[in-house]
């Protein structure tokens, strides 16, 4: 689904009689920042700004947090430590000690995620996460560098992980076959999960936020954009925790193959 | 006219989508539900089965996430 397209389509849409002030996909309009030209890869856009701003704060987190090294840890301090041995812990219990050779990768995902949900709650900002081009781009990565990883460190003995050795034998063939779908559904699985978690919440608060021009519902939009706005903190949080702890689910498949 | 009837499809197929979402409103309140049955039983081993009960809740969301998209897809790429 192109992004150019919802924008035509919404155009098409927000002149019909009786919706909303605004389109509740609005938001998720790609838009260059400096005039309005076509848009090429080298394009600064509301995405591109929102996600270097993730990498940004990102950065100032654990190179503040982490310069000053003292024994009572300031607050920034704490956050960097809370954030590193929460994510070391979880990579060590799901993937087991060989897995820690590949937590910084992991580190790197789930700091990105939870900043880019983060920073999308803000008002008026922009969900980067909540577009499915950005999820599919980090999905694929984590296909591919676990499929890659699988062949070279088990070589052709991965495929064992196809062929599930504690069923009946002549129910195997069918099995393989529905490992391997299995197998090839779990970018798509992976990144709309995420894109479609973040979007769809986005769009529920616009929905909401579209009532708020009636005046006899107006207080009632108020409090349900508040309180969904608190599901939303902790779906954004969430669905990081998930991505990472589904990253590191398959890596465990790509180093331990057998069933 | 037959535009009429074809937009009508769309928004009726939308519609039914949203059946996905309950549907997988269910298959959480499952997964959470037997968790916490489980968890009060032998509330010892639940600490080290949340990463499971997440990854089970995520599985079941991410149908209800698709149907969603569906309906989106009906409504605006279609």
């Amino acid at each position: 689904m192109g992004t150019t397209d919802v924008a035509t389509e919404t155009d098409a849409h927000g002149g019909e009689e009786g919706g909303l002030v605004f389109h509740p996909l609005d938001q998720f309009i790609v838009e260059p920042l400096f005039g309005d030209g076509p848009i090429h890869w080298y394009t600064i856009t509301n995405v591109t700004l929102w996600m270097a701003l993730a990498v940004l704060c990102i950065f100032g987190l654990l190179v503040l947090g982490t310069s000053r090294r003292a024994t009572i840890p300031s607050r920034l301090q704490s956050v960097a430590e809370l954030a590193y041995g929460f994510v070391h812990k979880m990579v060590e219990d799901v993937t087991g000690k060989e897995g820690l050779k590949y937590f910084p990768y992991i580190f790197t995902l789930f700091l990105f995620i939870v900043f880019a949900n983060f920073l999308g709650l803000i008002p008026t900002s922009f969900a980067t996460t909540s577009h499915i081009a950005v999820t599919a781009v980090l999905a694929l990565a984590v296909f591919l560098t676990v499929s890659v990883l699988g062949f070279v460190l088990n070589g052709a003995k991965f495929l064992s992980l196809f062929w599930v050795s504690s069923a009946p034998l002549a129910l195997r063939p069918i099995l393989a076959i529905i490992e391997l779908i299995s197998y090839f559904v779990r970018p798509v699985s992976h990144s709309i999960r995420l894109g479609g978690n973040i979007m769809a919440g986005h769009a529920v608060m616009k929905v909401f936020a579209g009532f708020a021009a009636i005046a006899a519902v107006a207080p009632l939009s108020v409090v349900a954009i508040t309180a969904i706005y608190g599901l939303e903190v902790l779906v954004s949080f969430i669905q990081a925790y998930v991505f990472t702890i589904l990253t590191c689910v398959y890596l465990r498949d790509a180093l331990h193959p057998h069933h | 006219m037959e535009g009429d009837i074809a937009s009508m499809g769309q928004f009726i197929g939308a519609g039914l989508a949203g059946i996905g979402s309950g549907a997988a409103a269910i298959g959480v309140g499952h997964v959470a539900g037997n968790f916490l049955a489980g968890a009060l039983r032998n509330p010892s081993a639940a600490a080290s089965q949340t990463a499971t009960l997440f990854i089970g809740i995520a599985f079941a969301e991410a149908l209800g996430i698709f149907s969603f998209l569906v309906a989106l897809l009906l409504m605006f790429a279609v």
